[in-house]
């Protein structure tokens, strides 16, 4: 136990860091809305401008997740075997992410490849219907019935 | 092996000695995290794969653009989502005070910043009931989507059941959170952890929190902002 309280000393920036951490984590929201915001405005041809931005977004996520791990759960300030015992099998996640992301874009193209259905499906514009307002649920669920209609239509 | 291995290494797995340097019911709730992250893994993991094996997806920007109490026909993407991140991020940061307080033995501390993460616990929690209830109104449950992809093409399904089995995992990952941290409040106020000698407990408790807070940055990038 004494150990434990020695470790904890100097353990940790104690106030100073967990404000240091919450501007960060708030710095870190503010640009990732910022980019979200932005990205409204550019059009869907732009794919890989628009991926590239995704792509930093993705970044500052882990940047996020980096600091609330290490800080606000006091991984950093942990012991190193307890560090590794909790970070090495998370290391699964960069086989898996990449294999199944993979894997459903892979799928994607060979339906657009052999299946035409599936292609001209993904093609076929439908126009855009009256908003349901707020509130006025029998029209939502007018509305629901039409878009049921149509899915129908295009599955069979 | 030992030659090449450090003093400290050495010195913590000799024997006589608690190598993780930390209680059994820490190392535990890391233990349940993991295996947490696992679960939520598989399932965002799950949803970009259909995703990458789509075609076409609804913008989130054109299905999340309402705000409680705002006029007809405003429209405001990723406001109401960037509150609900911040009343999260609030939350977490007053769990590490109430963590923090819980070291130094300030009953008083942990009291007071327990009760603001309950209340930030909440707080999310209600937004997130007004949004599902607003989607819901617009047609959205799991099984219907009423959203055409951003491309102007018919949508399928798969948007809206792991919009709400994903989201709704995560809530209630929240309310549980809400319901320990109620415990913790409790257990502070009838004097358990100071008859204890130690607020160890409440550390544990600050994981979990944490976790779901970890887990909101994931699920508000992958559905919200991409």
């Amino acid at each position: 136990m004494s150990h434990t309280a020695e470790h904890d000393e100097h353990a940790g920036g104690g106030t100073k860091e967990i404000i240091k951490v919450t501007v960060i984590l708030t710095v870190l929201t503010i640009v990732e809305l910022i980019l979200g915001f932005w990205m409204i405005g550019i059009p869907l041809e732009q794919s890989s401008f628009r991926l590239a931005i995704k792509g930093t977004i993705v970044i500052l996520m882990m940047a996020k997740a980096f600091y609330i791990v290490a800080y606000f759960m006091h991984l950093k300030h942990e012991f190193k075997n307890l560090i590794m015992t909790i970070c090495v099998p998370l290391a699964l996640f960069i086989w898996f992410i990449t294999a199944f992301l993979y894997d459903g874009n892979s799928f994607r193209n060979l339906r657009n490849t052999y299946d035409p259905h599936f292609k001209e499906q993904s093609t076929i514009k439908i126009e855009k219907k009256e908003e349901a307002t707020h509130g006025e649920a029998k029209h939502a669920d007018e509305k629901h019935t039409e878009e049921k209609k149509v899915e129908e239509k295009a599955g069979h | 092996m030992a030659t090449t291995a450090t003093a400290h290494v050495t010195k913590s797995w000799s024997g006589g000695k608690s190598p993780f340097n930390v209680e059994y019911g820490k190392l535990m709730m890391w233990y349940f995290l993991m295996s947490d992250a696992f679960t939520f893994g598989a399932f965002l993991i799950s949803y970009g794969t259909i995703r990458f094996s789509t075609n076409g997806w609804p913008d989130p920007n054109e299905v999340f653009r309402s705000f409680p109490f705002a006029p007809e026909g405003v429209h405001a993407p990723l406001v109401f989502v960037s509150i609900m991140t911040f009343i999260l991020i609030i939350s977490s940061v007053t769990m590490v005070l109430a963590v923090q307080a819980g070291h130094n033995m300030d009953k008083k501390g942990v009291t007071k910043n327990l009760i603001w993460t309950i209340i930030g616990g909440i707080a999310f929690l209600s937004c997130q009931a007004w949004e599902w209830n607003h989607l819901h109104h617009e047609g959205a449950w799991w099984g219907s989507n009423p959203f055409l992809n951003h491309d102007g093409t018919a949508s399928s399904t798969n948007f809206t059941n792991y919009f709400f089995t994903i989201t709704g995992f995560h809530g209630f990952h929240v309310f549980s959170g809400v319901i320990i941290n109620i415990i913790m409040l409790i257990m502070t106020l009838t004097d358990k952890f100071e008859q204890r000698g130690h607020y160890l407990m409440i550390e544990k408790a600050g994981l979990y929190w944490h976790f779901v807070d970890l887990v909101w940055v994931f699920v508000f990038t992958c559905f919200y902002l991409i």
